[in-house]
């Protein structure tokens, strides 16, 4: 064991300071999840563990002018429970809910899954098709950041030394507007996502007036995949456009090759989940 | 290195100890304050062993730090029986012999009862589906699911 010391500021300066202050040495605790892990295996051994569940920012699921804003302490179990979110933007929230099990659920939160910077992040194909950006706190002040822009690497961020993000927000979207997530895992529960897609689209009567599509676990970081949303916007979905979306989901893919997915069967397959997430969010942006 | 003082609820009862940083939750129930019922299965958050509700919300104690119940209220497999007066989630469980080699019974215990708080009457797929991080390697899980469904069953006066 380390000399590492545990702080819990209740304000979002003092976290900061802290974190400012370690030069490189402290990590940030949310619900510690992975955090734990990393520490009791010894892959990290930071100086200071900043925990920063008691800074009320960091804690809410609020409906402001912009759109919803979830503090990035927030839990998948209190997304799980919050009608109105899920109403709203329910394939944000069913990615958030797939992570885990309910123990899990328990502790994990929006921001340490997206600051975890995994590839295979269940929220973040989600959150990105959102459009949603991460509002980020330090030295320098305050800076916002889209999703997809935040990680750079397997836990690589694009955070500076002693920035942190303080919440996220789901931008308010266009009547008509719907989102999905959908992963392939080789189990039915309690597994690692070897593709994810997110599929947020605006229909205007039977036409896709704008989308958004993003992949997980098919790369280095989850991709936003702009030619895939091109391939929807001004169809109707049909199996023309459908086919283009899968062909270029496909052709986004540049993923590992392992014991739980195949290189080829995990490129095909993020096709066949980009085609069902759209569906989906087409479902649910006529309702 | 200094530790930690920690002021706590602990199945009710007011508790304060003494931790290193570092030091688990699920550490500081079995080896601090000697409640050994919490299991150290994987020690990753995988198996459930740990399983412990933290202000009312279950999680594995072996992915929260001990300091961090501070001020918290903590509800262990030790507090789920009222002195000799089993559970009915304990009984049935015994009753459809829901166990075997035990390890992962306290973990699934604490889970099931956080389950049937939340909602009494469950379906089995929703039984399977909140009970999906609680490993067990003896019974096949048929035999916990039945006993989960029946110990709701009679606690719904059904």
């Amino acid at each position: 064991m380390g000399d590492m010391r545990y702080e819990a500021p209740d304000s979002l300066d003092q976290a900061v300071a802290l974190l400012a202050a370690a030069d490189g040495q402290a990590r940030v605790l949310a619900g510690g999840t992975d955090l734990l892990v990393q520490l009791r295996s010894g892959l990290i051994e930071p100086g200071l563990v900043v925990d920063i569940k008691k800074i009320d920012e960091m804690r809410g699921i609020n409906e402001e002018a912009e759109g919803w804003r979830l503090g990035a302490a927030v839990t998948g179990a209190e997304v799980g429970e919050h009608a109105a979110l899920k109403s709203a933007w329910p394939g944000v929230s069913e990615a958030i809910e797939l992570i885990g099990s309910t123990q899990v659920q328990g502790r994990a939160t929006v921001g340490g899954n997206l600051c975890n910077a995994s590839p295979a992040a269940d929220s973040v194909p989600a959150m990105i098709a959102a459009g949603a950006r991460a509002s980020i706190a330090g030295p320098k002040g305050r800076r916002e950041l889209a999703v997809e822009e935040l990680a750079t690497g397997p836990g690589q961020t694009a955070l500076e030394q002693g920035e942190i993000v303080v919440s996220l927000l789901l931008p308010k979207a266009p009547a008509g507007t719907g989102d999905a997530y959908l992963r392939m895992i080789p189990r039915t529960e309690m597994d690692i996502a070897i593709v994810g897609a997110g599929v947020c689209l605006t229909m205007d009567s039977d036409s896709c007036a704008a989308a958004r599509v993003a992949l997980g676990a098919v790369a280095e970081t989850a991709l936003l995949v702009p030619a895939a949303a091109e391939a929807l916007v001004g169809s109707n979905l049909d199996e023309a456009a459908m086919a283009a979306l899968a062909a270029a989901a496909s052709a986004a893919c540049r993923p590992i090759d392992d014991k739980r997915g195949s290189k080829e069967y995990r490129i095909k397959v993020a096709g066949v989940m980009a085609c069902r997430a759209a569906r989906t969010a087409r479902q649910r942006a006529q309702q | 290195m200094a530790k930690y003082h920690v002021t706590t609820t602990i199945n009710g009862d007011a508790v304060e100890f003494l931790c290193e940083p570092e030091q688990t939750l699920l550490d500081v129930l079995r080896d601090e304050l000697y409640l050994t019922g919490s299991k150290e299965g994987c020690a990753t958050g995988d198996c459930g062993a740990c399983s412990i509700t933290l202000d009312g919300r279950l999680v594995c104690s072996c992915l929260v730090l001990g300091v961090e119940a501070e001020g918290r209220s903590v509800e262990t497999i030790e507090g789920m029986a009222d002195g000799d007066q089993l559970h009915p989630l304990q009984q049935k469980f015994l009753d459809h012999a829901a166990l075997q080699c035990g390890v992962c019974t306290p973990g699934v215990l604490v889970a099931a009862k956080s389950l049937l708080e939340k909602n009494p009457d469950p379906s089995e797929t929703e039984v399977r589906y909140w009970l999906a991080g609680n490993l067990c390697r003896c019974t096949g899980y048929d035999k916990i699911i039945r006993a989960v469904l029946d110990a709701a069953a009679e606690m719904r006066g059904a």
